[in-house]
């Protein structure tokens, strides 16, 4: 196990989107914080920061989690997943994207980005979830602007297709 | 100050565009509304799916910013004794620490809408006086050590006895909140409309309730951020904040400053991650920075945290309203009695009151009732400062009045829907004066409610009840009407003031928006205009809007709304806030957009030698009405405004930017009398639903939910859905969840999400939406402020079917299972 000093600034590197990204960070530092700062990535947003709100969800080795809630030192040679990687290779929006959009399931767009990603982590391990399943997973999300019909329309409809 | 306005007669709307030499005569070019009215996917999305918004913790700062960290008052009320700051300040890559003092010096109190001594600074001078009042800020190298050296600022305070209950806290031997206003009641003002106390007199009946509505906040999930940068060689600031407006409140930041307003340059990015009123409250930190910049003489940027959002950021005011009809046996009322007194919290931020005066001309709700007698009182308590939340005055008043009209049925032993039938507002009165002044512009409520509760609805609602209590099931059916007041009169406030102090300070009144289209020597189009958007597609409309004026598609109109007060149009009214996208900063693009098509026309006219009256824009094109071939490429025609102006028509001027003003007549200063006509356009709302609670958990479920709305012409019905969705499922909230509670000392106990509950997907059910349009005569888009109709109506419509449900009188908000039970276990246990 890699030993880390707590006053000091340490080497971390990561596959992030399927690209390789390194930079320093303390051993306190938030894994949101090193995303949005050291990366400059700041398509994953924070809202509560105690993994309640849900808007920093990101997924690690294929597995969704609370970036508020994980150090940024703990993500060191892991596969990290967010918002910037879901469009198709060509740019284009992805399915589910592009059933946000026609379902108008955002509006400031703030939390977003923790629901596509929580979405995205239900849809690779269930393709055809069920009612129960989707709420379960938009349930541990709060979006204060759209009351959850659009989000809700469309993740329906990306269960529902072929 | 006096930031009053005088009424502009309704001949000048038409354009102004100062920098022409004279007004040419309006052009009446064919114009068809392609766009405006269609449910078009929203332009916005495009970057926001794709992680790429440009929120303020997003935007590049200068590499020479320091981070700030804010310390907070863990007392309701007391003396600030010492505060020692030399630990903090030896810990490495620690800058500055700003205090009270400091504040006090370089900064003055900012202005308060009453003249009453409440000195509020951006720190706590001398005294705290709520839990979670900033009383240092720390500056650092990174925000991770700014929060370290709070942990090392030693503060010593002295504690203070509390006023912490509205009523109690209006007594006179209450604990003073500010010792120099002598008073926690700072503000008492009656009004009489009509014959209040002849009614009252007359009627076969009297008929009251109190009803109390809580403090709580429709949260954004973004929390503040500010970035200020101080300029020593102009003597500026340069300030980016998530601020939402109103822009009334810029005056306040630079008088505290001590500067003219052209030396606090506030820039508001492109995105924003919900406001819902609340990001006003970001206006006391953005001079805290301000000055803690020119301290430290590098950029500072905070951004708030969750914990210090839910503690200190803004709620609404809790309002107590004791409300009373004079009614007649058969359900007519003849007149209303309202007694009001609203808490502030520890201090009256700019623009407050206004909740307790942005419905003040509409109090009668949808009721045709001529009568009617308002106290309004307001008090300070040591709770946080109240502010703007979604709906603004709106809930408080419906939850009593609506509330009161359910009462009225079951005392008169009526169908609650026939005392509203029975007092609406007939569809032949409009536009309607109501009693205290507001003029409501058009509608037909009956129909609505005709509409609302055909097709089987209601029957059906009847049928569930019907059913549910033959099985001894707690089920209940509720309805509320609501007047949904869009675009705010900047006026209203001044009903506050006696006639005599109104006359002193000069009137206010008007609503103005600016909004700028551009036409580039290639033919591209950009606006700008004054609003700051926070989710609800004004772009996408926008495009709409000029696209249609121009013969265009939306997507080929770029809308970048990043204001900033430097270089874009503004004016006080300027923000997004009470409905005032649709009546207002929309009219103002339209009226913008309208006038370049007027100047490309005339400048077609001339290439294509025909009248301009006689030609169309469409496709990119402008062409003759009759012979399409016979057409010049809109980008042509824009060119020529560039690149030779000498061969403009006479008297245009060069060039293709045109800015429109707009204030709307209706929107007159208070009278003689205190009537106020307090917004410009009024929408209609009509909720019922049924609802079951639990005998168990108390846990009240919602079975059906109907919601009618009629906001006037529809400028994008999908977004305009958006709006009624998202209002009620925080109307759901209010009714059932949220709530701020502070403990017997004060001290706050809803600081986290899991103690403030926000409702989930699983709290909300989808309701069923349907539209009406009766267009607004007042404005030329027909469009209506739609953004709050629920926030209004859910609350009342919930708490009247579970009153339905229970039988209780008096269900007050949240509508928690604890409370339910307590009054469930009160109804069941035998009389003594």
């Amino acid at each position: 196990m890699r030993e880390l000093n707590g006053a000091a600034r340490h080497r971390i590197g990561f596959t992030l989107n399927g690209r390789a990204v390194s930079g320093w960070a303390e051993p306190r530092l938030l894994l949101t914080d090193f995303l949005r700062q050291e990366l400059g990535e700041t398509g994953t947003h924070v809202g509560c920061e105690h993994g309640i709100c849900g808007a920093c969800t990101i997924r690690i080795d294929g597995r969704a989690v609370r970036g508020c809630l994980y150090l940024a030192v703990q993500a060191d040679g892991r596969e990290v997943q967010t918002v910037e990687g879901l469009a198709d290779p060509d740019g284009a929006l992805n399915a589910l994207q592009r059933a946000f959009r026609k379902h108008h399931a955002l509006q400031c767009g703030y939390c977003t980005p923790g629901l596509l990603m929580s979405l995205t982590d239900l849809f690779a391990r269930t393709p055809r979830p069920s009612e129960a399943q989707i709420l379960d997973v938009v349930g541990g999300h709060l979006c204060r602007c759209t009351g959850y019909a659009g989000i809700m329309a469309a993740a329906r409809e990306v269960a529902a297709e072929p | 100050m006096c930031f009053g306005l005088v009424a502009t007669p309704p001949v000048r709307y038409n354009r102004t565009t100062p920098r022409e030499g004279r007004e040419p005569a309006r052009i009446m070019t064919e114009i068809a509304a392609r766009h405006v009215g269609q449910p078009t996917e929203r332009t916005e999305d495009l970057r926001l799916l794709r992680g790429r918004g440009q929120y303020a913790d997003d935007l590049a700062v200068s590499p020479r910013t320091v981070h700030a960290a804010i310390l907070r008052s863990p007392h309701a009320h007391a003396e600030i004794v010492s505060i020692d700051a030399k630990a903090a300040l030896s810990l490495p890559g620690v800058i500055a620490v700003v205090t009270g003092e400091d504040v006090q010096a370089l900064t003055d109190p900012f202005l308060v809408a009453l003249r009453q001594p409440l000195h509020q600074w951006s720190l706590a001078v001398g005294r705290v006086r709520y839990v979670g009042e900033p009383v240092a800020l720390v500056l650092a190298d990174d925000r991770y050590l700014a929060e370290d050296a709070l942990d090392l600022l030693s503060v010593s305070y002295r504690e203070l006895p509390v006023a912490l209950d509205p009523a109690e806290a209006a007594q006179e031997d209450a604990p003073l909140v500010h010792e120099a206003a002598g008073t926690n009641l700072v503000s008492v003002r009656d009004f009489s409309y009509g014959d209040p106390d002849g009614a009252f007199a007359a009627a076969d009946r009297r008929i009251a309730l109190t009803t109390r509505f809580p403090r709580h906040s429709y949260m954004p999930i973004e929390n503040f951020v500010v970035v200020a940068e101080y300029h020593e060689g102009d003597g500026a600031w340069d300030v980016l904040a998530n601020f939402q407006g109103p822009y009334s409140t810029h005056p306040v930041m630079a008088r505290a400053l001590r500067v003219p307003g052209a030396r606090l340059r506030l820039r508001t990015p492109r995105d924003s991650g919900g406001s819902f009123g609340i990001k006003l409250a970001v206006f006391p930190y953005i001079v805290l920075m301000a000055i803690a910049a020119r301290m430290a003489g590098r950029p500072v940027k905070w951004v708030e945290d969750r914990y210090e959002h839910l503690l200190a950021a803004n709620s609404c005011p809790e309002r107590v309203t004791t409300i009373e009809a004079a009614v007649r046996d058969d359900g007519t009322i003849t007149a209303l009695r309202f007694d009001q007194l609203e808490d502030y919290g520890a201090y009256l931020r700019a623009p407050m009151p206004g909740p307790l005066y942005r419905m003040h001309g509409a109090m009668t709700g949808a009721y045709d009732i001529p009568n009617l007698a308002i106290t309004s009182k307001i008090v300070v308590t040591n709770r946080m400062p109240a502010g703007l939340v979604r709906g603004f005055g709106g809930p408080q008043l419906y939850f009593a009045l609506e509330r009161l009209i359910q009462r009225v049925a079951v005392e008169l032993d009526l169908d609650p829907l026939d005392v509203i039938r029975k007092n609406l507002i007939p569809a032949h009165a409009f536009p309607y004066r109501a009693a205290a002044g507001a003029l409501y512009d058009s509608g037909d409520y009956a129909k609505a409610i005709e509409i609302a509760t055909g097709d089987g609805r209601l029957d059906d609602l009847i049928r569930r009840r019907d059913a549910a209590r033959a099985e001894g099931r707690l089920y209940g059916i509720g309805f509320a009407a609501v007047v949904e007041p869009g675009m705010s009169n900047m006026g209203y406030l001044s009903t506050l003031l006696t006639t005599e102090a109104r006359e002193r300070a000069g009137p206010k009144n008007g609503a103005i928006s600016l909004a700028t289209v551009n036409v580039d020597p290639l033919g591209a189009v950009s606006v700008s205009a004054d609003c700051m958007p926070q989710g609800q597609g004004h772009e996408t409309v926008l495009a709409q809007i000029v696209a249609d004026q121009l013969g265009l598609a939306p997507d080929e109109i770029a809308v970048n709304l990043a204001h900033d007060t430097g270089k874009d149009p503004w004016s006080i009214a300027a923000g997004t806030y009470s409905c005032r996208f649709t009546p207002g900063t929309a009219v103002a693009v339209h009226k913008a957009a309208r006038q370049l098509r007027d100047k490309l026309a005339r400048i077609a006219s001339n290439t294509l030698n025909l009248r301009p009256d006689d030609l169309v824009f469409t496709g990119a094109r402008i062409q003759a009405r009759d012979n399409p071939d016979n057409a010049v490429a809109f980008a042509r025609a824009a060119g020529v405004a560039h690149w030779a102006p000498a061969t403009l028509p006479d008297g245009m001027a060069p060039g293709l930017r045109e800015t429109a003003a707009w204030t709307p007549p209706e929107l007159a200063a208070p009278t003689e009398g205190d009537h106020i006509n307090t917004s410009l356009t009024y929408g209609f709302v009509f909720d019922m639903c049924g609802v079951e609670v639990d005998p168990i958990t108390a846990q009240v479920r919602i079975d059906r939910y109907v919601t009618m709305h009629d906001s006037g012409k529809l400028l994008n019905p999908l977004l305009a859905e958006g709006q009624v969705l998202g209002a009620f499922a925080q109307g759901v909230g209010t009714a059932l969840h949220e709530e701020f509670v502070y403990d017997s000392e004060g001290s706050f106990l809803t600081a986290t999400f899991a103690d403030y509950l926000v409702p989930t997907v699983n709290e909300v059910p989808r309701p069923e939406i349907l539209h009406m349009e009766s267009p607004s005569p007042f404005t030329p888009l027909g469009a209506k402020g739609a953004g709050e109709g629920n926030c209004l109506a859910t609350p009342a419509c919930l708490a009247n079917a579970v009153a339905d449900a229970l039988g209780i009188a008096d269900p007050q908000l949240p509508m928690t299972p604890k409370r339910l039970h307590a009054l469930m276990a009160a109804r069941d246990e035998p009389a003594p």
